[in-house]
């Protein structure tokens, strides 16, 4: 059922070493230098440790700043001394230092830094384990994690040579682009004369597709992931603990559409007794061999698969109900902009229902941005008055997106307010179809032919085309750029996509003359997610790989999905 | 070739000394070297005079010069001198000449005579003023010694980390000590200094007397005493005419010699090489220089006039009015084959390539005996290495010629030895020439490296020689060339009669993009001549942004500095400049700058939202960004109020906010939260319980639950919660409550603007069938199938799906038959089926 690649697929380059490479820093970091013996989750509480010394390894922001200050000052009200020591991965900023200044404890603490950008989560998976780049870029516009970014690309660009082709779209992109162009430049004749090893880099910023990352997830994987929240490849719920990609199982259903996992697993079940029921009629030797050989590997098969399938069960619990199905059809039918009636009074009575509200907002956001209209209803005294301010968010990162600026805007909210107060909420939806007239969704979904044409049934079982992440329904927007200029090897003929995603300055292409680079390394792509990529898109582009003998390697900022977007909008009481 | 050992001069049986000159000095010295404080820098440095010191006591009037020259004699710099007299001249390690004065101020000029710092002694050397100093070099760098008038020491062992260190009393010193050093061991820096005829050393933490082993009795006081380069010997020179010469350490005895002369010595300075066969100490009086060592005889010269010693790592140069010589014993290499008779394979391989050249048969002779010993190898190695040691380029040529002779007869000889040789030799030629004048023996450049070379040759301002240099040598660029080029640029912006445009178009033409050149070192420098115009056109050819900034922020353009740090994407080093433009300018002008650099902004704004919450106000009060202002104080009325009142008001604020920016669904929404705010205080007041910060849905469902349906409605009412809301809240609040009863009259209040179905599902959720068919069948049509199914009734869902001829529906309930019990039901929708089919 797994599909294997095409025999001329390439070698994926070995990242293991990035992981033995962080492990070895820190427990370098940790035991030699900073002599730390016990270690504890930095939570907003007092530390609970005697020792002499508190040592903190933390991501350079000034929450985390306050916090250590207050620890530190707590201590100095107590008349304690003990030595504390920061540790700022995968830097130190000079913000930090600024507000330890300002708390007064600059004197008491040292500093240290952690170079460490890349954690490999899966053969062809890297992340940067940065979920907070999403907010802090797309929402605040700080720019301090593009150089993480930049300093990552120039870790992988010294292991495993330059990239003869670049392509990218979106402002960061664009950015963290030049800047690690700049940085190769100088420190020239490091990577000079190597041998390309990966063919393309392909760069994209999360708010370039918004669509895909909203939409519920139906590949194994994604589902996973949004039931239970897979945590730096761990999981929890009933997979706790175990490392997600853990065992040939999970290698074959991961990337499998949900339908199908189901049958495979129970079929996986049948084929699993079978090996144990070999074992009758077994001589001595031979169960001997069977008993040395087999049997762990069997029971280790037994217990993952036994896992998988409480997994199942447990997603099966919460998504073959009606409203999950209902969910998905309402998700397609805003995907393809049909009924939109419909899917708008299904939004409606989401709210009304007050099921989530981070449900709702993914809703309303994903119905904004598909029509290209403004869905702002009277949420926040039904949800709270941070909500407000969520909004405002949403609306900044451009995840509610408006039609045109300044007073249509306004015009469209009270008409839209007014008709949420009136209780005529039915006519919200005309109010909407009027709204829904040069949708850049809809136009970019025409051009890049993103909605199938279905002939019959998609069998799932047997993929055609990316859709196949979303039940054949929908080709993500993401990957279809990706494939796009991939094949054409730049971005000739998508002027007009270009123009209508609004990044007509930020796409870019480049070329370095590299008769180097051997045709193996030519099919090897790195695709780098800024602000984060789903397994959906994960899942697509493998499939994508296996059908066009490409293999590709992602690099993201975080592994994302809709429930970490919203949250990651939303304003929260501290 | 017998002539060439004729300047050769045995000392003992093993070693000979050799004089020989390096320049004729062309300096018009007006002076005799003894009125002048001298100083010349080791490894063929420079030579700093300053004439008429004071001590001389003459018309105080005539101010001093301070002349300084090459070794060869070119001047190079020559100021008047206009501070106080000085004691004592040394040069540091780095070429700057450090200048003591009698009030402990130490001045230092670099090589042109600019002046280049001043650092003082401390205050007791002020005080008691600077009897004696010495310029000493350790392995940190160069070290002051001083004595002062109280007969106290001070030193510092490095000029350029300046700790000042006060060296005990010595007991019962009285009168200045005849003689004394500074001396180096184990990275420590002693004084020794002799009184009458006791020794003491100094160290930083006591004073102890020192006896030489082996010292000849009748000592009553020691006149001069001199330290090896290297810091490893001593000599010292007693009022008998006696030298004692051993190690520094004074545990061990090298030899003694006795000179019959009493008159003290002007110089007495060790001349010995690494490596030395037999070390020696020379001697200088008035007219007379002695080369003395472990041999019964010493090694005497005239000297014609007033000269000074230098000692070197490998000899002594002696410098006087009309020449300039370097003295030290004869090399292993050169001796071995230039000896008289001597046969080494080196000898007989020189011998061999003249008679090939003379096209004489004997070559072939000469190089069969070399060849029979098998040491033809040995032979060109020893070439090789004299060469290196003449001084002649013509004799520095032939011994390199046999060599490569030799090499010919050789399979395999690695061919690097001959080939640094031949490029050594090509350098050291090159800076030996009487206009460059450095006159460095091979040894002392091997101990220099050719980086300090390059450095030194920076130093002169010899850019292009240098540059050839680094070219002929091929070094990299970053070392090299490029290096070289910034010192150039460096200097061509202190050349001040050049206009700006000028100077800037110079340098890039020059250094393009020459890796390794910082354009933004060359800006600061001349920035640092007062150039700020020239330094900014310099930093336009900064590559790197970020590096422009520190510079610019100096220079006070904060705005460009802000504008190149933001396009560096260093987010560190925009908010370096953030904290300056906000101490630099006033508040307003702050704001202006930042409200046109929306990245600094955003930045700034994470800052104060964090730390300055009252400036992030500011902010946007002057932007006039109601929108921001209102989430602000949205943000601040459940964050930073406590009170129910201040909460209120923050929100009023809010709401006059978002009037302001014209966001009429947001003001309204602020008020509603206002209104409902007190209405929750009101309802705790009232009821008691919690209400304060719940949603409206949840303030509403609570009251439901806790049985106050009239105040429910109420608040329904006043904040027109859309009915659909309503039903769906009231639904699920009372199936929570389990209030079935209330839930059926609620049913019938008047028709569901949700339907029925909801109701079917909330009875199955809390697992009552019995309720949830009651509501089945007010279910309306298009939901009546599922509405059944869900309370389980499959016959009659079945009925409903035929009725309505729904294959849709036909299906759903075909998938729910189950087990036996439904199978007339399966059986009777697959009829229906084909019953329709058929129509």
């Amino acid at each position: 059922m797994a599909f294997p690649h095409r025999p001329d697929a390439p070698e994926l380059p070995d990242f293991s070493m990035l992981k033995r490479l962080a492990r070895d820093q820190l427990i370098y970091l940790l035991e030699q230098q900073h002599e730390v013996d016990k270690l504890y989750k930095v939570e907003n509480k007092p530390a609970l440790s005697s020792s002499e010394q508190l040592c903190f390894l933390v991501r350079p922001r000034i929450k985390n700043m306050r916090y250590i200050a207050s620890l530190v000052n707590a201590d100095k009200l107590a008349g304690r001394t003990r030595k504390y020591k920061v540790i700022f991965s995968p830097q130190k900023f000079y913000a930090c230092e600024m507000v330890l200044e300002e708390e007064g404890i600059y004197g008491d603490v040292s500093c240290d830094e952690w170079a460490f950008s890349l954690l490999p989560l899966d053969v062809d998976l890297l992340s940067m384990e940065l979920p907070e780049f999403f907010r802090d870029y797309f929402l605040e516009g700080d720019q301090c994690w593009i150089n993480t970014v930049v300093q990552a690309l120039h870790l992988l660009s010294t292991l495993y040579g330059p990239f003869p082709n670049c392509y990218g779209i979106g402002r960061c992109a664009k950015m963290a682009y030049e800047l690690w162009r700049n940085l190769e430049e100088e420190e020239d004749g490091e990577t000079k004369g190597r041998r390309p090893e990966i063919g393309h880099i392909f760069l994209l910023d999360r708010d370039v597709d918004f669509v895909t990352a909203l939409c519920s997830q139906v590949v194994y994987e994604g589902l996973v992931d949004d039931t239970f929240r897979i945590k730096c490849g761990k999981c929890h719920g009933p997979l706790l603990g175990t490392s997600h990609m853990a065992g040939l199982v999970f290698n074959e259903i991961r990337n499998e559409h949900f339908s199908n996992v189901f049958g495979f697993l129970s079929q996986k079940a049948r084929n699993l007794q079978a090996q144990y029921d070999r074992r009758r009629g077994m001589d001595i030797k031979q169960m001997k061999n069977f008993v040395s050989q087999e049997l762990k590997g069997l029971k280790q098969e037994h217990r993952l698969l036994s896992l998988h399938i409480g997994a199942c069960e447990s997603i099966m619990k919460k998504k073959t109900k009606q409203d999950f199905q209902e969910l998905i059809k309402t998700e397609h039918a805003l995907l393809e902009g049909f009924n939109i009636r419909e899917s708008t009074s299904y939004i409606e009575e989401h709210i009304d229902r007050q099921v989530s509200p981070i449900e709702s907002l993914r809703l309303m956001c994903l119905l904004s941005i598909t029509e290209n209209g403004d869905a702002r209803c009277s949420l926040d005294t039904h949800y709270g008055p941070e909500h407000l301010l969520t909004f405002s968010n949403l609306r900044r990162a451009g995840l509610l997106t408006e039609q045109a600026p300044g007073d249509t805007l306004t015009a469209v909210e009270s008409k839209v307010s007014k008709l949420v107060t009136d209780k005529a909420a039915g006519k919200i939806t005309d109010a909407f179809s009027s709204l829904a007239k040069r949708s850049n969704f809809r136009a970019i979904s025409k051009k890049l032919n993103l909605i199938p044409r279905v002939d019959g049934e998609y069998d799932l079982k047997v993929p055609r085309d990316m859709a196949y992440v979303f039940s054949g329904a929908y080709v993500p927007l993401s990957c279809r750029i990706i494939e796009q200029v991939l094949e054409r090897r730049s971005w000739q003929g998508l002027d007009e996509v270009v123009r209508l995603l609004n990044c007509s300055d930020f796409a870019f292409t480049d070329m370095t003359k590299e008769d180097k680079a051997s045709s193996e390394s030519l099919r090897l792509i790195l695709v780098v997610f800024l602000g984060g990529c789903t397994f959906s898109e994960i899942s697509a582009l493998r499939f994508l790989g296996r059908e066009k003998g490409y293999r590709f390697i992602f690099l993201t900022t975080a592994v994302t999905n809709s429930a970490r977007l919203m949250e990651a909008m939303s304003e929260v009481k501290a | 070739m017998d002539c060439y050992t004729a300047n050769w001069n045995p000392l003992g049986d093993s070693a000979f000394y050799r004089k020989y000159e390096l320049y004729s000095m062309d300096w018009d010295l007006k002076e005799e070297l003894r009125d002048c404080l001298v100083a010349a820098a080791p490894y063929g440095g420079p030579i700093a005079l300053l004439r008429n010191p004071w001590r001389k006591e003459k018309a105080a009037s005539v101010r001093p010069v301070l002349d300084i020259y090459s070794a060869s004699g070119i001047p190079l710099a020559s100021l008047l001198w206009k501070s106080g007299p000085v004691v004592s001249l040394g040069w540091s390690a780095e070429e700057e000449l450090l200048c003591v004065q009698e009030d402990g101020a130490v001045l230092v000029y670099g090589l042109h005579g600019d002046f280049r710092r001043h650092f003082s002694m401390g205050n007791e050397v002020l005080q008691n003023r600077v009897l004696d100093a010495r310029i000493f070099h350790t392995e940190f760098g160069s070290g002051v010694a001083i004595l002062t008038g109280a007969h106290r020491f001070t030193l510092s062992a490095n000029v350029g980390d300046l700790k000042l260190r006060r060296m005990p009393e010595v007991p019962g010193l009285q009168s200045a000590p005849s003689c004394w050093t500074a001396l180096c061991q184990d990275r420590v820096a002693h004084i020794l200094l002799a009184v009458g005829p006791d020794l003491y050393l100094l160290d930083h933490a006591a004073c102890s007397a020192v006896t030489p082993p082996g010292l000849a009795p009748g000592v009553s006081s020691f006149l001069q005493m001199a330290v090896s380069f290297t810091y490893r010997h001593l000599a010292l020179f007693t009022d008998t005419g006696y030298i004692w010469m051993g190690t520094a350490s004074l545990k061990e005895k090298l030899c003694e010699f006795n000179c019959n002369i009493r008159a003290p010595p002007k110089q007495m300075v060790w001349c010995s090489r690494p490596r030395s066969k037999e070390r020696a100490v020379v001697v200088a009086w008035e007219r007379r220089l002695m080369v003395v060592g472990d041999a019964s005889e010493s090694i005497q010269f005239v000297l014609d006039e007033d000269s000074y010693l230098v000692p070197e790592l490998d000899g002594v140069r002696i410098f006087s009015r009309s020449t300039h010589e370097f003295l030290h014993e004869v090399p292993a290499a050169s001796e071995e084959i230039f000896k008289i008779a001597s046969m080494a394979p080196g000898a007989l391989l020189l011998e061999a390539q003249k008679e090939y050249e003379k096209e004489s048969q004997k070559a072939d002779e000469y190089l069969r005996e070399i060849q029979e010993l098998g040491q033809l190898t040995q032979a060109v190695q020893q070439c090789i290495e004299a060469a290196g040691h003449e001084h002649q380029p013509d004799m520095q040529k032939s011994l390199l010629r046999a060599a490569s002779f030799g090499k010919c007869f050789l399979d395999r000889f690695p061919p690097d030895s001959f080939v640094h040789m031949c490029q050594d030799l090509r350098v050291l030629n090159a800076v030996r020439d009487y206009h460059i004048g450095i006159p460095l023996t091979y040894s002392q450049y091997k101990q220099l490296t050719i980086q300090v070379l390059l450095d030194r040759l920076v130093l002169r301002r010899l850019y292009p020689l240098a540059i050839q240099i680094c070219e002929y040598l091929r070094l990299p660029e970053v070392q090299g060339v490029s290096r070289i080029l910034a010192h150039w640029a460096c200097y061509k912006v202190q050349q001040k009669d050049v206009s700006d445009e000028d100077v800037a178009r110079a340098i890039n033409q020059k250094l393009g993009d020459t890796p390794g050149v910082s354009y933004s070192d060359i800006a600061a420098r001349a920035y640092g001549c007062g150039r700020t115009e020239l330094a900014i056109k310099l930093l336009e050819y900064e590559p790197r942004s970020g590096e422009q900034v520190p510079l610019l922020l100096k220079m006070k353009r904060s705005k460009l500095a802000l504008s190149k740090a933001i396009e560096s994407g260093d987010t560190d080093l925009v908010f370096t400049v953030l904290l300056h433009l906000k101490n630099e300018l006033n508040r307003g002008d702050f704001f202006m700058t930042l409200r046109n650099q929306p990245m600094a902004l955003s930045l700034y704004r994470q800052f104060c939202k964090h730390q300055e919450l009252e400036t992030l106000k500011d902010l946007y009060n002057q932007d006039d960004n109601h929108q921001e202002l209102g989430s602000f104080h949205i943000r601040a009325s459940y964050a930073a109020e406590e009170r129910i009142e201040g909460r209120v008001a923050a929100l009023q604020t809010a709401a006059d906010a978002f009037y302001k920016a014209k966001n009429e669904f947001a003001a309204k929404a602020t008020e509603d939260q206002m209104r409902l705010l007190r209405l929750q205080r009101r309802l705790e007041d009232e009821l008691g319980g919690q209400f304060l910060d719940l949603s409206l849905h949840d303030t509403v469902t609570t009251l439901i639950l806790g049985g106050h349906n009239k105040r429910a409605e109420q608040l329904a009412r006043d904040f027109r919660i859309p009915d659909k809301r309503l039903w769906w809240l009231k639904l699920t609040a009372l199936a929570d409550l389990e209030d079935w009863e209330e839930l059926e009259k609620f049913s019938k209040s008047k028709k569901s603007p949700i339907g029925y179905l909801p109701f079917v599902e909330i009875c199955m959720k809390q697992h009552n069938k019995y309720e949830a068919k009651k509501y089945a069948s007010r279910v309306g049509p298009e939901q009546k199938v599922k509405a059944l199914l869900l309370v389980g009734d499959v016959a009659q869902a079945a009925d409903v799906a035929i009725e309505h001829r729904n294959e849709a529906e036909l299906s759903l309930v075909l998938s729910h038959c189950t087990g036996a019990t439904d199978g007339a039901t399966a059986d009777k929708i697959q009829r229906a089926r084909a019953q329709a089919q058929k129509k």
